[in-house]
């Protein structure tokens, strides 16, 4: 007797198990399947090129009328079954139709996810799943109107691709900090993010949606930071959900998808599952290869093959957007059992990364150039001891046996006449002899007399090469000092550099500048971090994860994990108001010590980090900001009382102190940066051992700077002497401008004098009065994002989650 | 020694190259999502002096201590570099999104 066999959905899956089945055991059942979409079996996959033009729907169909006639299957286009009888063994579909089965498959694949925001039913909001959702889009797309597409991972940006070589202009806005999170690490991520937008494509990232504006059909889409972007198309990609609905209501065992064994057998042994919808292993799967793996396996079963088992493998991710080619492959995380090889060209904006486990390749992830991904996926399926090959790994199969492969040697066979550096048109020749008849030993005095590297610096590596090849042992690379053990480039290179080739996010400056790891270190990632918010101020957004504790949570970590709490007392003049309110909150919040500090306010020591927000809040009510007295940043002005009171004082110092603490508060710079400012030369406030103070005198002004009380002593330096106030706040703000611009990360003032001298300071901000006033425009420029109160910030909400534990698990919860 | 798992949160709970606290009968736990989405749970308390691991910068599959800048491993809860010492590491376990850690056999007895 010929048995029944019933299908539900004739996705990829199922279509696939026929093609398998028809093989194995043709005529032993007679099929039946019910499809909800109104078709035949297609190439979901290829909707991409369909919505991009590059195809149309004939091309991408797998099983045409034709073929279900000629293997007489039986399939009900439009009908999406309702219910499974398990005891009656039948189905029964919307269009009512019921169908008996002696083996049943499930293939109802997955679910797009609808973020449930305001707005989300709207007209004009669209999933991408089916045809139909591609032919709604092809018609929104006439209107060449804007479309934001929700979701930066493979579906979102396929779809932004399509819409966008239909002529729409897209914005992709994407909840995590890059793109295709799961599938590619931060500095592919960086790089797909920087194609997109060279094509026009607009992206946003760490971009919560709120919700969609409009009257019933889609406006705009408004962001949790409040940006509103206008659109008439919105698309959600933000995931899919296993169609489960189904087997669960029928009783099935359901986890994240349809349980199965490994021979795609449900709860039930005459009910079979494959597919998206098939949970497998503990893992269910949303790329066809495992599902057609599935297929294979539940195709046997059905053909009496007892043996076939269903074994899961890592399918590589690649995006189908015709000009931007990525490949991501297994398990690309890092740990210190494994080691990562990555290679980047920057020029080529190429990445490439390998992550080993036991000399074997576990994870690949590839960006630009990924003809070898197909190696590399051979050699992690085999588990291949890469130890011989190793340094040549990178390079692909093409570098494997025989050529040359040592980067020096490489550099040596160059020809005199090829060209080092292309920005400045030097070649080899010129560069070798210019060391060789000047007796240059150092990398600035090569780029000083030849120009080689000195623009872009993509070449300084080969300069170096050529330097060592030339000098032999008298050439000493180690003479600049790397930033940390990610780079060879020094503090120096890498802040010219990010302003050079405008690099504006930490993993632009990781690829562009070729770092040796995917996401640095925590020495790096803080002075990227402080580079970027100084050279970019209202364009980078502050990294925080790449921030010290202290700077993260606006107050000092102590020895015990608490924290202290120094709000600012301006020129370290306070009130009775002020004083009143400090000691309400130290009762309330039983702190256990207050503390004059040595840079004239009131420190709060021993605070639970749980209670900053609420001390913040109450010490905001009485007017009080933070003190940043964690801050690589404006710390004090002390001042004495001048004028005001003292017998000796020549000028208002208490009130420039102010004025000058009011003017630069919230301002990044390299390290702290103390002020003081002296009525007399008696000079009450220490302003000679600062690192810039002022001493007023009869005639004006003495500002100071370079002074150093405290790993070292050393008195200032004078920088000039200014007639008015606004002149002095015009110096110092100059001053510490060029200092914000110039100096390395954690380099004090005094430091960084020393290393670029003194003289040099004094010409570009005393001599050169337009050199000055530009600093000083730039610092008021920057001054305009800076002046933010992180204090006020975290009590309206910011950051919560930091003060908060994501748990609390007590007996009761563990035991229950 | 049998343990249970506890549901404490969602993977988006946790700042990528952030970490969170988890307070439990067995002290307090931090529980840290890498650059590439991994998660580990490892006590909160540096083997140096103390220090609260989960305030420090994260990067690769470690975290750097805010104290005086040990490098803890995540995964072995092992100190890296020259310095020695360890923390003990908890199970972790993300499903659909969820986060669960495994708590020892102290919740047995309690129950
Ligand atoms: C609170 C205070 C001591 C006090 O009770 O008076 C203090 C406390 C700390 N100082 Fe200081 N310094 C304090 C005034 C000073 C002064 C005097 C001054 O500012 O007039 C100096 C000498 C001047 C100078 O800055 O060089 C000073 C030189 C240092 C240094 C050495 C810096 C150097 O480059 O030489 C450090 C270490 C560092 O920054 O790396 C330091 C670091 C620290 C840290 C941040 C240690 C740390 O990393 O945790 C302490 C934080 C305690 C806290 O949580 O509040 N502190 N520290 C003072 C806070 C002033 C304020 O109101 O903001
Ligand atoms: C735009 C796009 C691009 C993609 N690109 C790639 C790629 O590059 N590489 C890759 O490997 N994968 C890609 N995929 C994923 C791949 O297409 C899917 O993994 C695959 O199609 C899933 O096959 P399936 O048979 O499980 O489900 P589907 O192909 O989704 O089929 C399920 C079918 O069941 C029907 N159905 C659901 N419920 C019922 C019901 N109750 N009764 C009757 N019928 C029902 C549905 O209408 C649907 O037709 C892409 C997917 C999309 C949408
Ligand atoms: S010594 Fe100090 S307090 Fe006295 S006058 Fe001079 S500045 Fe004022
Ligand atoms: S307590 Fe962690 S490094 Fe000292």
């Amino acid at each position: 007797m010929i048995e029944k066999l019933v299908i539900i959905g004739n996705g990829m899956a199922p279509g696939r198990m026929l093609e398998h089945l028809l093989e194995a055991a043709p005529g032993r059942y007679q099929v039946t399947i019910f499809n909800a979409e109104p078709r035949v079996n297609y190439d979901r996959i290829m909707l991409s090129p369909v919505l991009s033009g590059e195809k149309d729907y004939e091309q991408i169909i797998i099983h045409g009328d034709g073929w279900y006639v000629r293997n007489g299957i039986t399939l009900y286009k439009g009908h999406r079954i309702e219910a499974i009888d398990r005891v009656a063994r039948t189905v029964t579909s919307s269009e009512g139709v019921t169908e008996a089965y002696d083996k049943l498959v499930i293939a109802t694949g997955s679910n797009p996810l609808i973020i449930p925001v305001p707005g989300h039913d709207f007209a004009g909001v669209l999933t991408y799943r089916d045809l139909d959702d591609v032919n709604a889009m092809l018609l929104a797309a006439q209107s060449r109107a804007k479309a934001v597409v929700i979701g930066g991972g493979l579906l979102g940006l396929e779809a932004a691709a399509g819409l966008q070589s239909q002529g729409m202009d897209v914005t992709v806005v994407h909840l995590m900090p890059t793109l295709m999170e799961r599938q590619l690490d931060p500095a592919a991520g960086y790089l797909l993010q920087k194609a997109l937008e060279t094509r026009g494509i607009k992206v946003l990232t760490q971009a919560n949606t709120k919700a969609i504006l409009g009257n019933g059909k889609v406006e705009a889409v408004e962001l949790a930071d409040g940006t509103i972007i206008p659109a008439t198309l919105v698309v959600m990609a933000a995931g899919i959900r296993p169609n489960a609905a189904l087997a669960r209501e029928a009783g099935l065992s359901v986890e994240r998808g349809i349980v199965v064994d490994d021979g795609m057998r449900t709860s039930d042994p005459d009910i079979y599952a494959l597919g998206e919808c098939a949970e497998v292993g503990g893992r269910v799967y949303g790329l066809v290869a495992p599902l057609y793996e599935m297929a294979r396996t539940a195709a046997a079963r059905l053909a009496g093959d007892e043996s076939a088992r269903f074994v899961h493998l890592d399918t590589p991710t690649k995006l189908k957007v015709t000009g931007i080619d990525v490949y991501s492959l297994g398990d690309f995380a890092d740990g210190d059992d494994r080691e990562e090889i990555v290679l980047r060209d920057a020029s080529a904006d190429v990445y490439k990364r390998l992550i080993l486990k036991d000399d074997r390749i576990i994870g690949t992830v590839l960006f630009g150039e990924v003809a070898d991904g197909a190696w590399f996926n051979d050699l992690k399926k085999k588990a291949a001891n890469i130890s011989e090959m190793r340094d040549t790994l990178i390079f692909g199969p093409a570098f494997q046996g025989g050529g040359t492969s040592d980067p020096a040697a490489a550099v040596a066979a160059l020809p005199d006449d090829a060209e080092i550096c292309g920005c400045n048109g030097i070649c080899k020749g010129k560069i070798t002899s210019t060391i060789k008849a000047k007796g240059l030993t150092t990398l600035d005095e090569v780029r000083a007399h030849t120009k080689a590297s000195a623009s872009c610096g993509t070449c300084t590596g080969l300069v170096e090469q050529l330097m060592e090849l030339t000098l032999g042992d008298a050439f000493d690379r180690s003479a600049v000092q790397p930033m940390c053990a990610c780079t060879p480039l020094g503090h120096d290179d890498v802040r010219r550099l990010i302003v050079a080739k405008s690099l504006k996010t930490v993993p632009a400056v990781m690829q562009e500048l070729e770092w040796k790891t995917s996401c640095g270190c925590a020495k790096c990632r803080p002075a990227l971090n402080y580079y970027l918010v100084c050279d970019w101020p209202g364009e980078y957004a502050d990294d925080y994860q790449s921030r010290f504790i202290n700077e993260r949570v606006h107050a000092n970590i102590q020895k015990d994990g608490t924290f202290s709490v120094v709000p600012r007392m301006w020129g370290g003049v306070t009130s009775s108001k002020e004083l009143r309110a400090i000691a309400d909150v130290v009762d309330k919040f039983a702190i256990p010590t207050v503390k004059v500090t040595g840079g004239q306010r009131i420190d709060m020591l021993g605070v639970r980090k749980e209670d900053l927000p609420a001390v913040w809040a109450d010490l905001g009510k009485a007017g009080f900001v933070s003190g940043h007295a964690y801050a690589k940043g404006l710390r004090t002005v002390k001042t004495c009382v001048g004028t005001d009171w003292c017998r000796f004082g020549t000028q208002d110092s208490t009130g420039l102190g102010i004025r000058i603490e009011k003017f630069m508060w919230g301002s990044w710079t390299p390290a702290k940066v103390k002020m003081a400012v002296s009525g007399c030369p008696r000079n009450c406030s220490e302003a000679t051992c600062k690192d810039v103070g002022v001493i007023c005198v009869d005639s004006g002004y003495e500002i100071h700077f370079a002074g150093a009380a405290g790993l070292d002593i050393k008195g200032t330096e004078i920088l000039g002497q200014v007639k008015t106030e606004d002149e002095t706040v015009e110096y110092i703000a100059a001053l510490v401008q060029m200092y914000r611009e110039q100096a390395r990360y954690l380099e004090r003032i005094y430091k960084w004098a020393k290393r670029i001298g003194v003289d040099e300071i004094r010409r570009q901000i005393v001599q050169d009065g337009d050199r000055r006033r530009s600093y000083f425009e730039r610092f008021v420029f920057s001054q305009k994002f800076a002046q933010v109160d992180p204090w006020d910030e975290r009590v309206s909400g910011k950051d919560k989650h930091e003060f908060r534990p994501m748990a609390v698990v007590g007996f009761a919860e563990a035991a229950e | 020694m049998s343990s249970k798992w506890v549901e404490v949160g969602s993977l988006d709970d946790i700042p990528s190259r952030g970490a969170r606290c988890v307070d439990t009968y067995e002290g307090r736990l931090a529980v840290f999502r890498t650059a590439e989405g991994q998660v580990f749970a490892i006590e909160d308390h540096c083997p140096h002096k103390g220090g609260p691991l989960s305030q420090g910068i994260v990067h690769g599959a470690s975290v750097t201590c805010p104290l005086h800048n040990w490098v803890i491993s995540l995964e072995t809860g092992k100190a890296l570099g020259a310095d020695e010492g360890a923390v003990r590491t908890v199970p972790v376990r993300v499903e659909g999104g969820r986060l669960f850690i495994a708590l020892g056999s102290r919740a047995e007895k309690a129950a």
